[in-house]
């Protein structure tokens, strides 16, 4: 923007600084109250670990936090495969439909994540799919992967072309390309948006709240129904340690897209 | 060349499969089913009804649509009014300093939303910081009720949404073109005029744009309306809830979240009339969302 004033500067500069702190306080309240010995949190009373020992202890949320990794795991490896194919495929190729499946991938982007997720849980009843593990990696797979193609395309969009061209005409295959050139060149994206795909299965509520199952329970909606209920000392612990995992996922995922810049 | 078909055939085709039948389909079958009748037994049925649409006119359902939507709108109006002079602040920084200030807006929106939204209880609650504040200088003496209110909501659904405004505004403010500001500021315009007839037309895309991405999630966060606005303050996205969870009345449901498309759709053709107006304008590249 234009060069501006010493004194409009700072204002920027403060203005700048006041929306990112109050964006991080709720963040840092919390992330101090789960070490904090009061149960309430209206005070300080003093550093405590209890809460994360209770949270360890907890056999129902443990399991919750493991089946929310398979199924961040899971959702987040399909997602990249299918999403870096999609994506080489979008950039490389022209084919019939092609406006179609990028209006697609444009349109699960903008679709609000609730019709997202009725759509789904009608498309599983249709099908007969049962709700559990399988209905919450399909829909997990499904809203990851627009960020997976998206983050992946925009890496390829930067290539040289001609290298591929040259492969070509010296008889390597398409599948050939693809694996030694196409992804190591495209490999910070597809392990950025990996990532990325990760962090939004794990911090999941509105799709999951639909297409879960009794049987198979989640942790974003286990803490969910935890804290419908009111504080407490444990949902700050595992909340805070989800928070830590998201943020450093996503700060390692940043890294890896910045490096070649 | 049966290789080359068959990498083409797998890079194209799965992804293709994949969101025809979780993304295309499921979309067209919450249209059909919005024009179903309720069965009891096999949830939805023949034959096929409007009544669904009719019903959302029903004065009881208006009310709460008419909720949901202010609510909704009011927070895309606080993320606009803050938003906005922030993406302008971004654009005033240094480069080296931009992306770091745009990756700390953008870094919440990779955390548990629910999770933020829950510790947004311990600032607004009758013992909560801020409270403890407003009564700690005496500019009040009781501590004044903002958790479980219109406000409580509004605020949590401002504070989870704000990067999505951002990040439009700021592609479209980077991309003006400063000598359209510098010539009016020659031929006399004042900065609010400049403001006015420069950059706020010129930026009118990203606006829409940041709009759609605030007011239309917004009215789908039933977990913010659930943890601050306790039983009173709906949103949409609650009565969809209800309706698919409790009540089991999904093709009343789905008619619900078909006028959310709909709305969608709007704001889209909105989008693209801004962005068509601006490129004829010669400012901006408004194609690249």
């Amino acid at each position: 923007m234009a060069p501006t004033s010493k004194s409009s500067r700072w204002l920027s500069w403060g203005y700048l600084l006041g929306v990112l702190v109050v964006l991080y306080l709720p963040i840092a309240v919390l992330v101090i109250n789960s070490f904090n010995a009061s149960k309430y949190g209206n005070h300080w009373a003093g550093f405590t670990w209890k809460w994360y020992e209770k949270l360890f202890a907890n056999e129902g949320l443990m399991q919750a936090a493991g089946h929310s990794v398979l199924i961040a795991v899971t959702s987040a490896t399909l997602a990249t495969i299918i999403g870096t194919l999609a994506a080489v495929a979008l950039h490389r190729y022209q084919f019939k439909g092609k406006a179609v499946l990028s209006s697609m991938v444009f349109v699960s982007m903008l679709t609000p994540e609730i019709v997202l997720a009725i759509a789904l849980l009608i498309v599983f009843i249709v099908l007969g799919v049962q709700l559990g593990f399988w209905s919450l990696l399909i829909a997990h797979v499904t809203f990851c992967l627009p960020f997976v193609i998206v983050a992946v395309y925009s890496r390829l969009k930067g290539f040289d072309m001609k290298m591929l061209e040259a492969a070509r005409d010296l008889g390597a295959t398409e599948g050939k390309i693809f694996l030694k050139i196409i992804l190591p060149l495209a490999l910070p994206a597809v392990a950025s948006g990996w990532l990325l795909s990760f962090t939004l299965s794990l911090d999941d509520v509105i799709v999951s709240a639909f297409v879960t199952g009794p049987s198979y329970e989640i942790l974003p909606l286990k803490i969910y129904s935890m804290v419908k209920v009111g504080v407490s000392p444990e949902v700050n612990a595992i909340s805070t340690t989800l928070l830590v995992v998201s943020l450093v996922l996503v700060i390692i995922s940043q890294l890896l897209l910045r490096e070649e810049k | 060349m049966p290789q080359l078909n068959q990498f083409r055939f797998w890079a194209i085709g799965l992804a293709s499969v994949w969101l025809t039948c979780f993304v295309f389909m499921p979309n067209l079958l919450v249209v059909f089913t919005s024009f179903l009748t309720r069965d009891p037994v096999a949830t939805v049925a023949l034959p096929a009804t409007a009544e669904n649409y009719v019903r959302t006119l029903d004065v009881l359902y208006l009310q709460v649509l008419w909720d949901s939507l202010r609510m909704s709108l009011q927070a895309m109006l606080v993320c606009l009014v803050i938003g906005y002079p922030f993406a302008m602040c971004i654009a005033k920084l240094p480069k080296k300093w931009q992306p770091i200030a745009l990756f700390l807006v953008i870094l919440p929106f990779w955390t548990n939303s629910l999770v933020r939204v829950y510790a947004l209880q311990f600032l607004l609650g009758n013992e909560g910081l801020f409270n403890n504040i407003l009564v700690g200088v005496g500019l009040v003496k009781e501590p004044v009720q903002m958790l479980y209110t219109e406000f409580a909501v509004i605020v949590g659904l401002s504070y989870i949404l704000l990067p999505f405004m951002v990040l439009p505004l700021f592609s479209a403010i980077e991309k003006l073109d400063l000598r359209l500001h510098q010539a009016a500021q020659d031929l006399g315009a004042g900065a609010w005029s400049r403001f006015w007839h420069i950059t706020v037309p010129l930026t009118s895309p990203g606006i829409i744009a940041g709009c759609l991405m605030v007011l239309l999630p917004a009215m789908g966060m039933f977990f913010v309306s659930d943890l601050l606005g306790g039983a009173k303050n709906l949103l949409l996205g609650n009565v969809i809830k209800t309706q698919f969870l409790v009540t089991r009345d999904w093709p009343f449901g789905s008619a619900l979240s078909v006028l959310l498309i709909v709305l969608l759709g709007f704001m889209l053709w909105l989008y693209y009339r801004a962005a068509s107006f601006v490129n004829k304008q010669g400012g901006i590249n408004g194609s690249d969302f």
